[in-house]
């Protein structure tokens, strides 16, 4: 019983606006702290690497932007498809505000992909299958928005955009595997659960702080944008009113 | 209840055969339109000719997708169709199959004439024939989906094509994939036996999510 009732509670708006907010702070801390220690560490006194150079520090910034564009997709979609069978409100809040962060994060590492690309493979952009799903990944998320606001009724635009997030998280499978699927120029993964990484542990290091820091502010910037969704989408309830005043 | 579904859209789709002509008469102009845009020469046409048959074939069956779902909200009985039937992704289902019998098959059936058109070698003939008659129908399903979660939106054609266009996109390789290895001279079950999984996987789950979206769609 006391796990459904805390389950429960996680559920309501206010509930959830009310404990976020003290949350947020300590987020944007570690989120900071984490961000500082992994640039310095990634950008200064980690190595160059012994073919690219310093070029590969900007896989620093690319790798976790990469993790997160598909990592977001999935949570989106788990959102979306628990407010649409069970209607919790929260849930369907909380997809809509993931998905633009999602889609931000999926630009940064085409972005900065395209800009390792030039001096690396000496073009910005090749057809290649980790680049161009991840290309499709930014149009599913473009396509989540787009077809969420379509509606003018918004629990109409909640339910239908869920479906479409439902739907279209089977590609991202296909992006996570188009490296062995198809072998192609991008490289395969350098971090694996199995066996031990091909990396010189500075790197690695590096690379693990910088993922986690960009999960925490990930989850920092989306406890932001919920609690923004959560007051314009509660914005007649009381509790809203009563804040305010 | 499939049966009478399915007998209702093709009655209705044979009494206005003029729109059924237009996506063919759309995939031949498009292929014309390429020895004007690309080169005539055959050698250059028969190189392209496996993406542009693909794609043009995709665009042809993205063009009658409207037909077959706005007519029906638009005055009401897909309203009460979804009230009579209580199994959405049986009416899905029947619109997704009357779409493919009336506008996907004559569009695989004519396509040898266009691979000719095209200069496709004659190696690349077999496999483009079997590739669109396992693809066409997962184009059917999936723009199903898209059209029946925009059918009640106004601004609903644009969004369409940038909903289902990249969930079409693995059909696009495997289907234009098999051309090309067949012209190499490569085996090329294995892209068609993808293909086939597609076509079930949509087969199996589309339906349902078609179902689920109309039923949003029309409460709306």
């Amino acid at each position: 019983m006391a796990t459904w009732t805390w389950f429960h509670r996680w559920s309501s708006p206010k509930w959830f606006y009310e404990k976020s907010g003290r949350w947020l702070p300590w987020l944007f801390t570690i989120a900071g702290v984490l961000l500082a220690y992994g640039l310095v560490h990634g950008l200064y006194f980690s190595p160059p690497d012994y073919q690219q150079g310093h070029s590969v520090r900007i896989m620093y910034l690319h790798v976790p932007s990469a993790f997160l564009s598909m990592s977001i997709y999935v949570i989106m979609a788990v959102c979306a498809a628990v407010g649409y069978i069970w209607r919790i409100k929260l849930a369907h809040a909380a997809a809509a505000a993931a998905a633009p962060i999602g889609a931000a994060f999926t630009f940064l590492a085409l972005f900065t992909g395209s800009v390792w690309g030039k001096p690396t493979w000496n073009t910005y952009w090749v057809w290649d299958a980790r680049i161009t799903t991840e290309l499709i990944l930014f149009f599913l998320y473009v396509g989540f928005i787009a077809l969420r606001h379509a509606f003018d009724d918004q629990q109409t635009g909640d339910r239908a955009a869920g479906i479409l997030a439902m739907v279209g998280v089977i590609n991202v499978p296909i992006i996570h595997f188009s490296v062995y699927w198809w072998h192609t120029l991008h490289q395969g993964a350098t971090i694996s659960r199995f066996g031990k990484p091909k990396m010189d542990p500075n790197m690695l290091e590096a690379l693990l702080v910088m993922i986690a820091a960009y999960y925490v502010l990930f989850i920092a910037i989306f406890f932001l944008r919920l609690r923004n969704e959560l007051l314009w989408r509660e914005r007649q309830a009381s509790w809203v009113r009563e804040l305010a005043k | 209840m499939f049966k009478t579904l399915l007998q209702r859209e093709l009655k209705l789709a044979l009494r206005r055969p003029a729109e059924l002509v237009n996506p063919l008469v759309f995939f031949l102009l498009v292929i014309s339109l390429f020895p004007f845009a690309v080169s005539p020469e055959k050698a250059d046409l028969a190189k392209v000719a496996p993406g542009v048959l693909w794609v043009a074939a995709l665009f042809a069956s993205m063009l009658t997708l409207e037909l077959f779902y706005r007519g029906d909200y638009e005055d009401g009985s897909l309203e009460q169709l979804l009230l009579v039937t209580r199994a959405p992704y049986l009416v899905a289902l029947a619109k997704a199959s009357a779409q493919w019998l009336l506008s996907g098959l004559p569009l695989v059936l004519i396509s040898p004439l266009l691979a000719g058109m095209m200069y496709l070698p004659d190696d690349g003939l077999l496999p483009l024939f079997l590739g669109l008659l396992l693809g066409s129908p997962v184009f059917c399903l999936i723009g199903g989906v898209g059209m029946s979660l925009t059918v009640g939106l106004r601004r609903g054609a644009v969004l369409l094509g940038l909903l289902i266009m990249p969930l079409l996109i693995p059909v696009l390789i495997y289907g234009a994939g098999a051309v090309t290895a067949a012209l190499q001279g490569l085996p090329y079950n294995g892209q068609l036996a993808l293909l086939g999984a597609l076509l079930l996987f949509s087969l199996v789950l589309t339906p349902w999510a078609s179902g689920a979206a109309l039923k949003v769609s029309v409460s709306s």
